[in-house]
């Protein structure tokens, strides 16, 4: 039941995870130390750096970018996103966490990217798959408006459109009042 | 077939912001962690340690032995952080592999379907139930996908791996450091070639999956008003308002900040200095990983994460946005150039609490990386979490009482 690979070995049942050989030192971290494993040569003959010669780079090679200012965010600027996102920034603290987004997002502006173009997809040099425009499936219309809440007679209904939001003060007194 | 929790959506490197409430790491109560703590420690219950994210709760199921193996997404990360803070191997293919239909999309460019498992093999079973072209995602490569095993017997003096220079970041702890150099030694004694490289533009990375992430879900989000499917507020004044309404009710503090973020960089004065930009860099960082796989290189191998898990009080003292920045800095450059990449787990840090390594790969090269990585795992042979005191306590908490047992009446 818990593994359908060959090497149950590995992937081992239940039991044999639950009772851990307890002659192995909990203590130790573990290289290699249990059966079969290969223990790793801290240094002598054979193949591998020698002592302090190893490949990884032993201190950090890069400081953080410095960041800018962090950038003033207008009351206009505020209202527009609110808008334009219809989500909203509920107090000084998200304000001030997209002032952060912002300072963050300035550190690309010191990569030169002359003559860079831009990458949409990983994929670019593929081409897209499109299928035969054939039906093959659908005619379930009872399931999707089954994930609706307010349906009739087949139709989403949504209450009255083309009303612009109201302004930002009444905006967050009837969000207050929503929650 | 369970479901597991994560951050809503797979937003954040903690697991700590899902609505049902946060992923608890099942090494925070093994007996490794707790004889590490020592007996004079009082361990308050709200210190207990996150699981990383966002697809923790995937993670935990895996760790704690609760089933075979389990699906994340990973986007910049989600997968393979978890599977590295919980000990198991995590995997993100390269991106076409895998199906994306059925995975609520964060960002369409870079999100991949992860696997975590308990052996690399395992990852192998899984990919070969699931990878190939699919009709109904069209970003699926058309390439045949033949299922595969992978090797017992590996001979690793032929590879060539690569350690990226710029993968020791400020901020790598000293014991991350420390299993990130064994490991690279290990392949040198094995008779691997091991050599340094460079992928120059990685201290920019994270700022470029910033700035793309957050554009992206500001348009994939907007499909969250409530009509056709989810949570909908009661307010009935205007289509607009009903909009803003379950979108405040629907979206926790994570979400809706990359969501303004993400409108603020797609604005029409801001498109070209902010997005378009992110995509260049993306180019240059994509071309990085390119140029050292060219040069003869087989694998990558870098550190998975800063340093083994937090506590959730130390975690919760940043906020989401700068955890994920931190915590993400090893793993999001793979997503940005769509290369596959697995964690396998490697050493106990001095808390007891499991680091791992991250193997990277070329493109559709998904069978090469296992290998490595299942030789990687072959040579380590990392322990196994022992969880008998937590069991133990579960015994008693659970002992029947006689008394209010009833007993059904027989014909």
């Amino acid at each position: 039941m818990w593994s359908f690979t060959r090497r149950a070995a590995q992937s081992v049942p239940l039991l044999g995870w639950l009772r851990p050989n307890r002659a192995v030192n909990p203590r130790v971290a573990v290289w290699g130390r249990q059966t079969g494993g290969v223990g790793v040569e801290e240094s002598g003959p054979g193949p591998g750096p020698r002592p302090g010669r190893s490949k990884v780079p032993q201190s950090p090679s890069w400081q953080p970018v410095e960041v800018g200012e962090l950038p003033e965010v207008s009351m206009e600027m505020i209202d527009h996103l609110e808008r334009l996102a219809l989500v909203d920034f509920r107090n000084q603290e998200g304000v001030e966490r997209l002032a952060d987004a912002i300072q963050f997002a300035n550190q690309l502006h010191v990569v030169d990217t002359e003559g860079v173009e831009p990458m949409d997809s990983v994929l670019e040099d593929r081409s897209l798959y499109l299928r035969a425009d054939k039906v093959t499936e659908g005619y379930c219309t009872e399931v999707i408006l089954s994930n609706a809440k307010h349906v009739i007679e087949e139709y989403l209904v949504a209450p009255p459109g083309n009303i612009p939001l109201p302004k930002k003060e009444e905006r967050d007194s009837f969000l207050q009042h929503s929650n | 077939m369970g479901k597991t929790n994560l951050d809503e959506f797979a937003m954040g490197s903690g697991s700590i912001d899902g609505i049902f409430g946060p992923v608890k790491n099942p090494w925070g109560y093994s007996e490794q962690y707790r004889e590490r703590l020592g007996q004079d420690h009082k361990r308050e219950d709200s210190d207990w340690v996150i699981a990383g994210g966002s697809s923790g709760g995937s993670a935990v199921a895996v760790a704690s032995l609760t089933c075979f193996a389990s699906l994340g997404s990973d986007t910049g990360g989600s997968t393979r952080n978890p599977a590295a803070l919980c000990g198991i191997v995590g995997f993100k293919s390269s991106y076409g592999l895998l199906s994306r239909h059925g995975l609520v999309p964060l960002v369409n460019s870079m999100d991949v379907p992860g696997i975590m498992t308990r052996c690399v093999d395992d990852v192998s079973i899984v990919l070969g139930a699931l990878a190939g072209h699919d009709p109904k995602d069209s970003t699926t490569i058309q390439d045949p996908f033949e299922p595969f095993e992978l090797p017992d017997e590996i001979d690793v003096r032929n590879l060539c791996v690569g350690i990226p220079k710029e993968y020791h970041a400020p901020g790598l702890s000293t014991e991350g450091l420390k299993s990130w150099t064994k490991a690279a030694d290990l392949f040198e004694n094995a008779g691997a070639r091991v050599v340094e490289v460079s992928l120059p533009h990685t201290p920019y990375s994270i700022v470029c999956y910033h700035v793309l992430c957050t554009a992206e879900v500001a348009s994939n989000m907007a499909r969250f008003d409530g009509l056709e499917y989810g949570h909908r507020s009661e307010v009935e004044t205007s289509t607009e308002a009903l909009y803003a309404a379950t979108r405040h009710e629907g979206f926790n503090d994570a979400v809706r900040g990359r969501i303004l973020a993400g409108n603020y960089f797609l604005l029409k004065q801001n498109y070209d200095h902010y997005f378009i930009k992110a995509q260049r860099v993306r180019r240059l960082i994509a071309n990085d990983f390119l140029k050292v796989f060219g040069s003869g290189v087989d694998v990558l191998l870098t550190p998975t994460t800063l340093s083994d898990a937090a506590t959730y009080l130390e975690f919760i003292k940043e906020d989401n946005r700068t955890r994920s920045v931190q915590e993400d800095i090893f793993t999001q450059s793979v997503n940005l150039a769509g290369m596959p990449a697995v964690t396998v787990p490697t050493v106990l840090s001095r808390r007891g609490l499991p680091l791992g390594i991250q193997f990277i790969g070329q493109a559709f090269r998904d069978k090469q990386l296992l290998t490595v990585a299942k030789w990687f795992e072959q040579q380590i042979n990392f322990q196994c979490i022992n969880l008998q005191g937590l069991l133990n306590n579960c015994d008693e908490l659970h002992k029947p009482d006689i008394s209010k047992i009833v007993m059904a009446p027989t014909v």
